[in-house]
């Protein structure tokens, strides 16, 4: 319950200090990266910025490295710490686009099969236990394969963002639906929606005024889950050269490129996207633990 | 006379908490005999569970026992390890709890559940303990008790395998049981049974039992000695006969007090004053012109519920939960409705409030004709209008992430019943209408008590207008002080407002202080229905004996029972 316990949700969260590190790195992250354009120290990307004879520098703590560049640069002379979080900036976009396309799919199929039952139930649950059996990086994977024919190759390219939240949004719903469903089938049985038709109030209201806030707190938590995953699902569709093109390329899509330089000694091109990665997906997961526990008053 | 069994002295139960220790249990005393059973009764919060989880050792963490003793047989229980009292679980100390569908493991058969534990605690081999368990549940009233030994928890009634957790409790022979609500999931003609049963064994086997409940009837029927509880203090101790007759502590005065009589109606629910406030005016608008003559009717009325499964091929005949020929509610009655669970009160309430699909017949307003025969949106909302519910469970019956203002002015505002400006001052109106403060109306369901939540959920079945409530319970689950207000407070409203109700209890004694008539349902069926005097004085049904034969009394109690001193002690 989200309102119950304003006061408890601090002396809960400062209880927890891998949540509050977690929860702080997050919000480091996000800034950061939204912000890349400003506190990046370069702009990777632009060509009038980079030079080539910057190319393969280690980061700064190491010899033979430039103060300018933290983390080093790539081979092509481009600053591994600013393309880091510009990189970031795709992977958290489609992490956050991705998870709240799932969820308002979610939510709707969830709310409609649990409140309805019966047949529309029936139909609903069965096209998501069909997508179910599909792992999901396949069908986004197939989505991305039947979009890239399907549209033209420049307007592909420059809308890849899009169509990797897309693709994955629409991969990941429903383990929303389900939760959701079983949810309402809960609270539908509860006495106040029977009051709720006792005063005769239509259907929608009855859904989205009294069941949707009562359903919310599960799906808070899957939620931050699937955000990582959609990160990690979106790094894994760059490395394997299906995402972001290398114009704009995401942490999986750094990884991706670095990765064939790092038995020639160049690790820090590939590394430092990974740890980031790591660290963002693990934040997510730690601080959706915690809210788990926090949101089961019962686990208290 | 010999040393007590158990002798608990200055008990002290603490809940630390971030905000402040809460203390549970202060200053408890008690003395508990051989062959004696002692009653602990309160109302929810009076720490009287607490006590015996403590004596047995099973207080729920963080609580913990800050001090006095917990002497069993001159042995102190709070200064054992956790691994030395559990030595004592079971073989010195047993234990009932409320809910027998809960204590029994529904995957391991009765057989086995008793077996295992009479092998563990009187160190037997399997074979012989189950012989031992067939003659134990045969001891707690099991006929045939070698062939459902072999049945699952599921296959026994509540009554059954409330017996069933009775002999395990027994099962390593304890001298002192605590039995905890041991009959409140249970239909009031089991209750009996199982009371007696824990009598005889107590007798017979000269135990010591400690009967924690929130119910008077139990206690006067079971309990040789009584605890008072309030706010974790002993209110009061003593005699059980002298303590109802003759209770000398207020709290225990008023407690007896609000207890409704089964043998008589009681003037405060039958003549309460009627009200005529602004909002009363308000209430009563647009009703000022109704019909003679019935409110409802029905005829010919089922409701079967689908059985599930098919065995075979064959479609099991569905359950018919309701077979109701006709039943007809006059205008401004209150028609009581009593029955055990399952015997389809409910269901037939929410039948007539139109709240589920009826299978057969029909349900006919005056005002509004046949309920399942709308086909438009306007007569069916008109219909909504008149007819209201008021539930069991204040808990599930609020949506607990609504204001309570907001709560209320949906309806109001659904129905069109007053404008966006007037409406925050009609639900402040309403608020203290039933007892509650204009200012209530800016929490959260969850900042209030049982009994408050039930008079949000009656604000809320007025919002409307309504003609009729449907009360399904609404008592149940408040304590006895609380539920006597929530009754007066509906036979006011009744009253002030002329409304009609059906008035759903499994409580005789509720039903009687309020109906005018009464139904008695089982198994889907009326078996009697007339006016609530005659039934209750001279019962001709067999089976309305049988519940009134059964139900607990209270007596003695009403030293010069009259009305007035009641009141008074209400107040």
């Amino acid at each position: 319950m989200l309102i119950r316990i304003k006061s408890d949700f601090w002396y809960e969260l400062l209880r927890s200090p891998i949540t509050v590190f977690s929860a702080l790195l997050i919000i480091l992250m996000v800034l950061a990266c939204t912000f890349a354009p400003w506190v990046a120290p370069h702009t990777p990307f632009d060509p009038a910025t980079i030079s080539i004879l910057d190319n393969n520098l280690p980061p700064a703590w190491q010899d033979r490295s430039d103060p300018r560049f933290l983390l080093g640069t790539d081979m092509q002379g481009r600053d591994v710490l600013s393309a880091m979080l510009y990189g970031g900036r795709i992977s958290l976009m489609v992490g956050l686009g991705a998870v709240a396309l799932s969820t308002v799919i979610g939510l709707t199929v969830g709310l409609v099969a649990g409140y309805f039952g019966g047949l529309t139930d029936a139909i609903l649950m069965r096209i998501a236990e069909v997508q179910f059996a599909f792992p999901p990086i396949l069908i986004a994977l197939l989505l991305n394969g039947i979009l890239k024919t399907a549209l033209p190759a420049d307007v592909f390219a420059t809308a890849a963002v899009p169509i990797m939240i897309l693709a994955i949004g629409l991969a990941g719903w429903v383990q929303f639906a389900r939760i959701v469903r079983a949810s309402t089938l809960v609270q539908r049985e509860q006495d106040y929606i029977t009051a709720c038709h006792a005063i005769g109030l239509p259907t929608h209201v009855t859904i989205l005024r009294h069941i949707l806030p009562n359903v919310l707190s599960p799906v808070l938590v899957l939620a931050m889950l699937q955000i990582a995953v959609a990160i990690v699902t979106e790094a894994t569709l760059s490395f394997l050269g299906l995402g972001t093109p290398l114009t704009e390329p995401s942490l999986g899509a750094l990884i991706q490129a670095g990765s064939q330089f790092l038995f020639s000694g160049i690790w820090w091109v590939v590394i430092f996207p990974g740890v980031m990665l790591l660290m963002m997906v693990i934040a997510f997961n730690l601080v959706a633990d915690w809210a788990r526990d926090y949101l089961n008053p019962r686990l208290r | 006379m010999t040393d007590p069994l158990l002798k608990i002295e200055d008990l002290q139960i603490t809940f630390p908490h971030r905000r402040g220790d809460f203390i549970a249990v202060q200053g408890f005393e008690l003395t508990l005999n051989k062959g004696e059973i002692v009653g602990l009764i309160g109302e929810s919060g009076a720490g009287k569970s607490t006590v015996g989880n403590a004596v047995i050792g099973l207080l729920s963490p963080p609580g913990r026992v800050t001090s006095g003793q917990i002497l069993l047989d001159g042995q102190d229980l709070t200064e054992l390890t956790a691994h030395r009292l559990a030595a004592l679980r079971g073989r010195r100390i047993g234990m009932i709890f409320q809910d027998p569908m809960t204590s029994l493991n529904p995957l391991m058969t009765v057989g086995q559940q008793l077996a295992q534990s009479i092998s563990i605690l009187r160190k037997m081999p399997m074979r012989q303990a189950r012989a031992e368990a067939a003659r134990r549940l045969s001891d707690v009233g099991i006929s045939d008790a070698k062939n459902r030994m072999d049945q699952y928890p599921h296959e026994f009634s509540g009554g059954m395998r409330q017996r069933v957790v009775i002999a395990l409790a027994l099962a390593g022979d304890p001298d002192l049981l605590i039995a905890d609500e041991p009959t409140t999931a249970l239909d009031v003609s089991v209750q009996k049974q199982v009371l007696d049963l824990i009598k005889d064994i107590c007798r017979e086997r000269a135990l010591g039992v400690i009967l924690v409940t929130h119910d008077m009837g139990v206690i006067a029927e079971t309990a040789d000695r009584v605890c008072v509880m309030r706010h974790g203090k002993l209110v009061e101790t003593g005699d059980t006969q002298k303590v109802l007759a003759h209770p000398t502590a207020d709290y225990t005065t008023r407690l007896i007090a609000a207890i409704p009589s089964i043998t008589e109606r009681e003037d405060r629910f039958r003549n309460p004053e009627p009200r005529t406030g602004d909002i009363d005016k308000w209430l009563l608008q647009a009703h000022d012109r109704e019909e003679e003559g019935h409110f409802l009717n029905t005829t010919d009325l089922v409701k079967e519920f689908p059985a599930k499964g098919v065995s075979f091929g064959i479609r099991q005949p569905p359950f018919r939960a309701v077979d109701v020929p006709q039943i007809q509610i006059a205008r401004g009655e209150v028609l009581g409705l009593v029955g055990e669970s399952g015997s389809g009160k409910s269901t037939l309430g929410r039948l007539l409030t139109g709240l589920l699909p009826i299978t057969q017949g029909s349900v006919t307003y005056t005002d509004h004709g046949d309920i399942s025969a709308f086909r438009r949106a306007a007569p069916r909302k008109a219909f909504r209008r008149d007819v209201q519910v008021v539930f069991q469970d204040p808990y599930s019956s609020l949506n607990s992430r609504l204001r309570v203002d907001r709560i209320l002015a949906e309806p109001i505002r659904f129905h069109g019943l007053a404008s966006r400006s007037q409406t925050p001052r009609l639900v402040a109106a309403l608020l203290e209408r039933v007892g509650l403060s204009a200012e209530d109306g800016r929490k959260y369901p969850h900042q209030f008590s049982g009994g408050q939540r039930q008079r949000i959920c009656i604000a809320r079945a007025l919002a409307v207008r309504p003609r009729f409530i449907l009360c399904d319970e609404p008592t149940s689950a408040l304590d006895v002080s609380i539920q006597a207000d929530m009754l007066a407070l509906l036979m006011e409203l009744r009253r002030s407002l002329g409304l009609t109700m059906l008035f759903v209890s499994h409580d005789l004694a509720v039903v009687r202080q309020v109906s005018d008539r009464v139904a008695v349902m089982r198994k889907g069926k009326i078996v009697e229905l007339k006016e609530a005097e005659t039934l209750f004085q001279s019962p001709e049904h067999e089976y309305t004996r049988h519940l009134l034969s059964t139900a607990p009394r209270v007596e003695g109690h009403r030293p010069s029972n009259t009305a007035a001193s009641t009141r008074k002690a209400i107040q």
